[in-house]
């Protein structure tokens, strides 16, 4: 297969990427090895969008964060995915660490934040009515946002797809080699030769950049464990909340999501295991304890999951975002994207857009262009005259498959046949929210199993949770589906 | 507007049960609204028998019991509305409904009961630790997927919690061909009911390992072992107790939550104890009209006593629309030493007839204990019990002439 430019990875900076060339008469592209995208780390993370007081000025991770915050609202609208500008707090509990605020407020400063505020420990009681009342100062930022970052992910994969971009599910890169001008990548199944290489392999872009190139960096996965509360608690916290941050990263945060649960986490913790993204009892109960200092009355009876992500830590502690031109011409590394990653992918990816423009030197816009992405319908957000007609045109809005979300059948074949449609109870989950609420599939689970069953036209039994042979059906019972014949 | 006297939310055995007895006691059209495509509710995948033995005396599957009322409802000409949901209710008692055949509409109910039942505690909420896998699920539904679609899920099973769906499943799944290799339960007794333990268990050679729990989850894609270890009396893990069970299936048995979606979001008060709504010995909720019976008040073990709770709630309903309750304010229930809970919370004596029913559950294990009825904090009443377990509620008949005075009554026990 021949493509002008090949995108290896499918979480955030390779769907933005996507999304961003879409735009030109060039043909695209995107390597997958999961069976779904956004299925690294940029399904497990925090959400956040940050306001950019972290970074060290000067790095690519300050640049791309101020830059990508502001493309938030923009973006978020013309995707039609949700995103709320609910604004940060760094809590300070003692003189040292409101040093620190001060500190962090004139880096934001540096990095060109310019709303950024101390508030006094009784403003921050009057925002914050539940958190601890020890709190002494806290630094606020109204420009954070939060997003639902696999959500993002799939609608700019999705975008990129309605634009013409070609999407390679479960397809591994094994070897990548200089071929003429141009570079012939190979998976198990294919062959795919290409004049321009992104690679955008998360916590394997450093495997992806070496098949090439001599080693340059290295990606030390680094893990952060989170639990998500039901939707009951959804006022107990109104901003995104940090603690102050320390070597080990940003610390754990206590935030509403898009969807109103709240959200609590991550640790931070070197392993080896690149897919190690198992919970721990030491790191849960490290994110829970650290949390209570934030939240005292944190509700430990309203957990409704917890999960973990592994984050591309690069060694040079910065992006890597890069064009080697001179080594590997149309050979590009946008690697080491740990957070603010998903703040600045919508910036980077422009940056990377230009890049691949000018190693292209002249290339066409598309006349066709689709801006923005169809909507999700969002049924139980719709007037009952709005349901009403939806209903008479297609009665299966009138089923609701998920009690806790609200979400009807119609709602879930139209994620099954959208572009970078849902193949996995999980990808459905991640679409449309059926087994993410408190019951975390178990009425639902079945009914999704058939629907998509019924839909992909694959047995019952094929269908997977979510990634690898992850199927949930071992056969039929030695009776069969005929439960008449049994006792 | 359609306008109903007695709107059902739910037509499983709470929600037929209570329609039932609503006709019955003069209500004149009773309607039930249904979620799933037909009647039933979760008794249709209970496929095992052990349902009825007081109500009918006889002993029946969970599809039989439904069908007898299935059939009566019928008989009585009250209409079940079908793949129906009730997506919200009001304080005057507006059901906004959505269904496929008829869109979304609002209906007027004189009292609503609500008998939506119950769901299941996840591993989710109980933050096990490990990978996610496929391969887990709550025991209920495994059974969906083994008794009512016919698909096996998983060759080798692990089982936490001895709640009793969980226990019927040990052997649903060895009669379908699995092995079932242990029961892990925290406690130092089972949630179930002693029957469910040696006819499920003990009848199949199953371990039952108390004080145990999975503290570890293995596998990627599906899973491929999970780690239980010993608890002490915390229950917290004994380090050095691991032991690692290969299994490609972990059913999680640990625990039933009403669900108060539809409550909670009306404003109706609930109780942290039972997790359902605070219900008065008419049955019915904070809000005047609107009552709740069944697994949405508190979770039950045995169906029959669902049943005897719903016709009460009906009959209570029906009397409500009939504008023939009692609203003189009357005194709470309290659970002293050693009980969880009560059921009903409240009691107003000017509406209790002969008898009042108590439910109730204990927090732990008794044997040959004291269990003291208080009226205004004096004992009235001693009943000695052999054997008091969490897994089996309790049931408490108090005359009339006993407490129509009172501002308090509780139960203890003294062991």
């Amino acid at each position: 297969m021949k493509y002008d430019i090949v995108i290896i990875g499918a979480g955030i900076s390779g769907a933005a990427i996507a999304s961003a060339l879409s735009r030109y008469a060039r043909s695209i592209c995107v390597l997958e090895k999961s069976n779904d995208v956004s299925n690294g780390a940029s399904k497990a993370n925090s959400g956040i969008v940050h306001a950019g007081y972290d970074a060290r000025p000067g790095t690519l991770m300050a640049h791309f964060n101020i830059l990508g915050n502001r493309l938030y609202p923009e973006l978020c609208r013309r995707l039609h995915v949700p995103y709320t500008q609910r604004g940060s707090l760094v809590l300070a509990f003692d003189d040292r660490e409101c040093k620190t605020l001060l500190e962090l407020k004139q880096r934001g400063k540096e990095n060109g934040i310019k709303d950024l505020r101390i508030l006094t420990g009784e403003e921050v009681l009057e925002r914050e009515p539940k958190i601890n009342p020890e709190v002494k100062c806290a630094l606020y930022a109204p420009d954070a946002g939060i997003v639902s970052p696999y959500e993002l992910t799939i609608a700019l994969m999705e975008h990129a797809m309605d634009n013409g971009v070609d999407l390679f599910t479960e397809t591994e890169v094994l070897d990548i080699k200089k071929d003429g001008k141009g570079y012939v990548i190979r998976s198990e199944k294919d062959e795919f030769h290409t004049a321009c290489v992104i690679n955008c392999a998360g916590v394997y872009a450093d495997n992806i950049h070496n098949m090439l190139l001599p080693p340059a960096f290295s990606i030390r996965p680094r893990r952060g464990e989170y639990f998500l509360l039901d939707k009951y608690v959804a006022d107990i916290v109104n901003h995104v909340i940090f603690q102050c941050p320390s070597e080990a990263g940003k610390g754990v945060l206590i935030a509403p999501t898009v969807h109103n649960n709240v959200i609590v986490g991550p640790n931070a913790e070197q392993i080896s295991d690149r897919e190690g993204v198992e919970t721990t009892l030491q790191g849960l109960s490290e994110v829970w304890q650290t949390a209570l200092k934030t939240l005292p009355q944190l509700p430990k009876e309203q957990i409704i999951t917890t999960f973990s992500g592994v984050r591309a830590e690069p060694d040079s502690h910065d992006f890597i975002i890069k064009h080697y031109e001179k080594e590997a011409p149309g050979f590009i590394d946008v690697a080491g994207i740990k957070s603010p990653g998903l703040t600045a992918a919508p910036a980077f990816a422009n940056y990377v857009k230009e890049m691949v423009l000018e190693y292209f030197i002249t290339t066409d816009e598309k006349k066709n262009y689709q801006h923005e992405r169809r909507p999700h319908l969002s049924f139980h957000e719709r007037s009952p005259e709005e349901r009403n007609a939806l209903v008479r045109q297609d009665p299966r809005y009138g089923r609701i498959i998920c009690r806790c979300e609200g979400v009807t059948e119609a709602e879930i074949v139209d994620v099954i046949h959208r572009n970078a449609g849902a193949r996995t109870l999980d990808g459905v989950k991640r679409r449309v929210r059926c087994g993410g609420g408190r019951c975390q599939g178990g009425f639902c689970g079945p009914r999704i199993i058939e629907i998509l069953s019924r839909e992909l036209n694959i047995p019952a039994e094929q269908i997977r949770k979510d990634s690898g042979d992850s199927r949930i059906i071992t056969g039929e019972t030695p009776k069969g589906k005929s439960a008449d014949e049994r006792i | 507007m359609n306008e109903y006297d007695v709107i059902c939310i739910g037509a499983g055995p709470a929600g037929m049960a209570a329609a039932l007895s609503a006709k019955e006691c003069g209500a004149r059209n009773v309607l039930v609204i249904e979620r799933d495509h037909e009647a039933g509710g979760i008794l249709q995948q209970c496929i095992h028998n052990g349902f009825g033995l007081r109500i009918f005396k006889e002993d029946l599957t969970g599809p039989e019991y439904a069908q007898r009322f299935i059939d009566q409802i019928q008989m009585a000409g009250i209409d079940i509305m079908t793949d129906t949901m009730v997506l919200e209710i009001s304080e005057d008692k507006k059901l906004h409904i959505l269904s496929p055949q008829n869109g979304y509409r609002i209906l007027q109910a004189g009292a609503v009961i609500l008998s939506m039942g119950c769901r299941e505690r996840t591993r989710g909420a109980l933050a096990i630790p490990g990978t996610r896998p496929a391969g887990i699920l709550t025991a209920g539904a495994a059974q969906r997927l083994v008794n009512m679609e016919g698909y096996m899920v998983g060759k080798r099973v692990v089982i936490l919690g001895s709640g009793d769906i969980g226990l019927i499943m040990a052997r649903r799944l060895t009669l379908e061909g699995a092995k079932v290799l242990a029961v892990a339960e925290i406690m130092p007794f089972s949630g179930g009911l002693t029957r469910n333990i040696v006819q499920c268990l003990h009848d199949y050679d199953i371990p039952l390992l108390l004080r145990h729990t999975v503290t570890d989850i293995r596998g990627k894609d599906r899973l491929e072992s999970v780690v239980i270890s010993e608890v002490d009396t915390c229950a917290c893990q004994i380090p050095g107790t691991e032991k690692e069970y290969l299994c490609d299936t972990l059913l999680l048995s640990v625990g039933l939550l009403p669900e108060i979606e539809l409550p909670y979001a009306a404003g109706i008060s609930l109780d942290p104890r039972t997790r359902g709504p605070l219900v008065n010995e008419s049955m019915e909720t904070s809000i005047p009209g609107i009552f709740a019976c069944g697994n949405v008040a508190h979770v039950h073990d045995l169906v029959d006593f669902v049943t005897l709770e719903s016709r009460k709630a009906g009959r209570y309903a029906a009397r409500y629309v009939q504008g023939l309750s009692d609203d003189q304010p009357g005194f709470p229930t309290l659970a002293g030493d050693g009980i969880a809970y009560i059921v009903p919370q409240q009691i107003r004596p000017g509406n209790c007839d002969d008898t009042l029913e108590l439910y109730f559950r204990v927090k732990q294990v008794y044997e040959r204990c004291d269990l003291h009825l208080r009226i205004d904090d004096k004992i009235v009443k001693t009943y000695h019990k052999e054997h008091l377990v969490p897994g089996e509620m309790q049931n408490l008949r108090i005359p009339h002439k006993l407490f129509c005075g009172a501002r308090s009554l509780s139960l203890d026990i003294e062991s």
